[in-house]
């Protein structure tokens, strides 16, 4: 930093104070540039007027920290901030669409949602699940290994930070196709084949090595995604409710803990909050930080044992923003201020300025308060386990942040203004887009189809990727995510979580970025039929649902436009299937040379089982048992998988019918209940087709299928049938014995028997004029489903 | 002696991630077991206040260098004596995964001649490499000696959860032959990979899932009272815990894992 912007003042340290009070506007957004703080002009005029108050120049290190809480990763800019849609303004579309939903639905069995880094429900009256799924999009396009394994990291700490003890891990991936042409790749865009290995590696790397079974996800290709991969790291925790201490007060000492302070990590959220360019590797790098499962595991032993024991007041984690972000949202929290001294931060290695100290992102770190008396116990649990922890400062009553180095003040900051910057007022339009249905002729050979459908990447087997993640550590995965001897892919994974219980946890996801490309809204509602009807699937119910937004830049209208719509979704189907959300992120900016991501929106579904002895599993179980068909099959193929087969992406994108969608979520938990059902999947990529041959070759048997009895409207076409993608549809195998009850349970539902288990292990679906239209073994399925991603890709 | 007075440790460093399944196994059992953090032991207590020692799975530091020789360095280097005479005492110890990797790195596995100053054997990266997470069969290949299965008729063929990268069990090239008959001779051979029917998995992938030199899965030392597997006993105690219970009408009560940790408590009891 260099020119009359900046006074280095006499220290023995570096430390600027940086000449604000006399900039023009082209200053302020050059020293915003070359600060590296990612502030624009309406935000630099808001700090030049609080300093012209104070009537003196910022540090750095106040400045630093502005920028760190104000950027889009801490603040959530556009959600929190003005929408101008549609001739109307959004208040804040979190609020607006996300916190109202759950407001409304307000169950009691919410304990705490959207005050923390992770939700928190009920698991049973003493016991919580605490969730949490994190967006690492950014430093995983520089750094994949690194920033997939962080992402881990990061979204495990989300969950100590709420005092629980993490048991499961949950990564849904999104790559370019792996096949991608080299030729095509821009400077500054890594091979997709390069960024799979390296995402997959870091997150199991990071997981294994924590002892915390990975147990659900899934993996999805997309050109969109070449430049801007997406990966999602999501983390289920468990604490006992009494033992959830948040009052943290004056004098409590600060107290940081876990692994060193360093450069890796310097602006990862301002890095995050902006567009990837070609030279984001260049100036990028050091955004990404290096992370040690093994230093993290050692501080979850600590602070488990220190929340058991009550020995401290509060607890945050130290994620986007380092201590900047961690210190200043907890301080704010309790109304207090805060002393911190810098220099006593154990650092990695010397010379780090104290900017750099404070808005460092090195991983593997917590900050606990903990009140005077406690404090020597707690260093010993900490130094038990060998972990590093440092009291560095304490809280005050005023609500100031001060911040010294060696006795110099370089930070004295109000806390409310920290966290009042500017409110951004975004513009947003959304024009419905206009595209065709193809039109191509009913192709003769539908077993081709479907076995091609099978190998495609989206819907082919991840086996090779879910078994270098260790799903079974701590023995308490009772439902997989690869079913049986052939690793039939489960809707949803249990875990039981309590050794004195039978109750268990369901999670499941739903995503469906193809269909964002016709329609975003109802992308949105079929991710979250999605993640519902998977969880229910395997018998989970009382679901709570968490969010994730991967989108392009916000800033351009037509981005923001479709974030709303997608936003509205969210708030109208969870409100109709009483869904409330717990937690969520959002992920902006996902844009490279290469364009803009196409809108992503994740959805998280956590449900419970009563029994986890009840649990159904997709493979079928026995010859002669009934197939039938629960919901309707509409002719849905916009954004099918078929139709990308085909070359097309279409129109009619699948839609909910959430009536209908409600009665039939009901009565499979009924009949899962009552013991009806011997296995369960839901047609989703590749359709009833694919859905039935997958339970078949699970299963190991084969099955005839009959379209003519399956539950459809204006669709006339047997592809069709057997592609369409429509929401909220299940495959359910009876045994003969059941066939009255569950047939007197579905009495009113659409709900037909379309077919049999057979011993012969073969496919055989009949057409609208009764001849076979598909016909193969099951073991030739299986092949075609097992081998494209198999070993050594 | 009588069960409730048997007392197991369960031995913990930072990057251990088994341990409280494996307490779990043995409470079941209705046996005492303890997790203890290294640095406990070392500071307050003693080995010798316990009749069992397990070194249970999980990436003892990280496994950096070569899994489990940083715990296995480390050990020999604070407890060394104590460990030699639990040892000498005949008293069991078991290691599971990450666990079995320390013991070999310790000398301890397959300590031919008592406790070697060298490994005498590897547990290398898998092959085909990367990190697995799947069940495989495993015979049972011992006659007697071997504590934690003596009564598994021999030729049994059991069902376990492997999860490592690291578990390709193998000897120096040269002596691969000479060692093979000592394991033989010595009744040192517990389990090999097989097939669901008990057919050896000759070095085929997925049923001998990391390449092991004659589908090793796990062995003791001569005395038969230190073991060392890749699976996990552990994660396969329960039925609810086996990949396709939602198939079966009914399932035994318990899984395969149960039988090495009743073994080891039967023989405690009987050894007073």
């Amino acid at each position: 930093m260099i020119g009359s912007l900046y006074t280095r003042r006499k220290t023995s340290f570096p430390l600027f104070e940086v000449n604000t009070l006399e900039a023009g506007e082209q200053q302020l957004l050059e020293i915003s540039q070359e600060m590296g703080i990612g502030l624009n002009l309406q935000e630099m005029k808001a700090v030049q007027e609080y300093f012209r108050k104070r009537k003196r120049n910022p540090t750095d290190v106040e400045l630093q920290t502005i920028g760190q809480t104000w950027s889009e990763h801490c603040f959530h800019k556009t959600f929190k901030g003005k929408i101008k849609f549609d001739g109307a303004e959004i208040d804040s579309l979190f609020k607006t669409y996300i916190v109202k939903a759950t407001e409304e639905i307000n169950p009691s069995w919410c304990f705490s949602v959207f005050e923390d880094n992770a939700g928190i429900v009920r698991f049973d009256k003493d016991y919580g699940i605490a969730i949490k799924v994190e967006t690492h999009n950014h430093p995983s396009a520089i750094e994949p290994f690194g920033g997939a394994a962080t992402g881990v990291g990061g979204v495990i700490r989300d969950v100590l930070g709420v005092w629980a003890d993490p048991i499961a891990c949950t990564d849904v991936l999104g790559f370019g196709p792996l096949d991608y042409d080299y030729e095509k790749l821009q400077s500054g865009v890594k091979h997709p084949k390069y960024v799979y290995m390296g995402v997959v590696a870091g997150i199991g790397s990071y997981g294994n090595n924590m002892g915390i079974p990975t147990v659900n996800g899934a993996i999805y290709f997309d050109e969109s995604y070449v430049g801007n991969v997406v990966v999602y790291c999501g983390c289920i925790g468990l604490l006992p409710l009494k033992k959830f201490k948040r009052k943290a007060k004056p004098s409590d000492i600060i107290v940081l803990a876990g692994g060193k302070t360093g450069r890796d990590g310097i602006h990862g959220v301002t890095f995050a909050s902006a567009e990837l360019t070609e030279k984001s590797e260049e100036i990028s790098r050091p955004a990404v930080q290096i992370a040690n499962p093994i230093e993290e595991e050692k501080l979850k032993r600590a602070i488990i044992e220190i929340r058991d024991l009550e020995l401290a007041s509060a607890i945050t984690d130290l994620g986007g923003g380092g201590l900047s972000s961690a210190l200043g949202e907890t301080a704010k929290k309790f109304g207090c201020g805060a002393i911190v001294e810098l220099e006593k931060i154990p650092l990695k290695h010397p010379g780090l300025a104290p900017w750099e100290i404070y808005v460092s992102e090195s991983q593997e770190r917590m900050l606990l308060t903990v009140p005077l008396e406690n404090l020597e116990l707690v260093f010993e649990i900490f130094k038990k386990e060998d972990v590093e922890a440092t009291a560095i400062g304490k809280y005050t009553e005023d609500m100031v942040l001060r911040l010294y180095y060696e006795e110099e003040k370089v930070t004295e900051l109000d806390i409310p203004f920290l966290f009042e910057p500017p409110k951004a007022v975004r513009i947003a339009e959304y024009k419905p887009m206009n595209f065709a249905e193809p039109e191509f002729p009913e192709p003769e050979n539908l077993t081709e189809a479907l076995m091609q459908l099978l190998s495609s990447p989206n819907i082919a087997s991840k086996e090779s990727v879910i078994r270098t993640y260790d799903h079974g550590v701590k023995g308490n995965t009772v439902l997989k995510p690869l079913q049986g001897e052939y690793g039939g892919p489960n809707d949803a994974a249990i875990i039981k979580p309590l050794d004195g219980s039978w109750k268990g946890i369901t999670v499941s996801c739903g995503m469906n970025p193809n269909y964002g490309k016709i329609d975003v809204y109802w992308m949105a509602a079929s991710a979250i039929d999605e993640s519902i009807r998977n969880n229910v699937a395997v018998g989970g119910r009382r679901i709570a649902l968490l969010d994730n937004f991967t989108w392009g830049n916000p800033e351009k209208p037509e981005r923001l436009g479709s974030l709303v719509r997608a936003c509205e979704a969210c708030y109208d189907f969870a409100t109709v299937f009483k869904t409330p959300f717990i937690s969520g992120k959002d992920s902006l900016y996902n844009e490279s040379p290469l364009g803009s991501v196409t809108p992503t929106l994740l959805i998280t579904a956590l449900g419970i089982v009563p029994d986890v002895r009840s649990a159904v599993s997709m493979d079928v179980k026995a010859p002669n048992n009934l197939i039938y068909m629960v919901g309707k099959t509409f002719k849905e193929l916009g954004g099918s998988e078929y139709y990308k087969l085909k070359g097309f992406l279409g129109k009619t994108v699948p839609k909910v019918q959430p009536d209908q969608a409600k009665k039939t979520f009901e009565a499979i938990t009924e009949a899962i209940d009552l013991g009806l059902v011997k296995a369960c999947h839901d047609p989703s990529e590749g359709g009833l087709a694919v859905a039935a041959a997958e339970m078949a070759f699970a299963g190991g048997y084969g099955m005839e299928l009959d379209l003519r009895r399956a539950p459809r409207k204006d669709i006339n076409r047997n592809d069709f049938i057997l592609f369409s993608e429509s929401n909220s549809r299940f495959l359910v195998e009876v045994s003969e014995k059941s066939r009255e009850d569950f047939e007197a349970l579905m009495n009113g539902k659409v709900c037909a028997e379309i077919g049999r288990v057979t011993k012969t292990p073969r496919l055989c679906v009949h057409g609208l004029n009764g001849g076979a239209v598909v016909e193969a073994s099951v073991g030739d399925l299986l092949s075609s489903w097992k081998r494209p991603l198999s070993r050594g890709v | 002696m009588k069960r409730e007075d048997i007392k197991v440790c369960v031995l913990r460093v930072g990057g251990t991630n088994c341990d409280a399944e494996t307490k779990r196994s043995f409470e079941e059992l209705s046996v005492q077991a303890e997790i203890v953090h290294v640095n406990e032991l070392v500071k307050r207590r003693s080995l010798m206040e316990y009749n069992a020692l397990v070194f249970p799975g999980g990436f003892s530091y990280g496994d950096y260098v070569r899994a489990g020789a940083i715990w296995a360095k480390w050990i020999l280097a604070k407890l060394g004596k104590e460990l030699k005479a639990f040892v000498e005492e005949n008293r069991p110890i078991l290691g599971i995964c990450n666990g079995f990797q320390v013991l070999v790195e310790a000398g301890l596995l397959p300590g031919f001649e008592e406790i070697s100053p060298y490994p005498e054997a590897a547990l290398a990266t898998n092959f085909p490499p990367g990190y697995n997470c799947r069940w495989v069969y495993i015979k049972h290949e011992n006659k007697e000696k071997c504590i934690f299965t003596h009564k598994i008729p021999k030729g049994k063929v059991l069902r376990m959860p492997v999860a490592h990268s690291e578990g390709r069990f193998i000897f120096a090239k040269e002596k691969e032959k000479q060692c093979l008959e000592r394991l033989y001779e010595n009744d040192q051979l517990v389990f090999r990979y097989c097939d669901k029917n008990g057919e050896y998995a000759e070095g085929e992938f997925p049923a001998n899932p990391n390449g092991s030199f004659h589908d090793i899965v796990g062995i003791c030392n001569p005395e038969g009272t230190i073991f060392g597997l890749m699976p996990h006993p552990e994660r396969c105690f329960y039925w609810w815990q086996q990949p396709d219970w939602t198939r079966r009408e009914r399932m035994p009560q318990y899984g395969d894992g149960k039988l090495i940790f009743e073994r080891l408590v039967s023989y405690l009891e009987k050894k007073g």
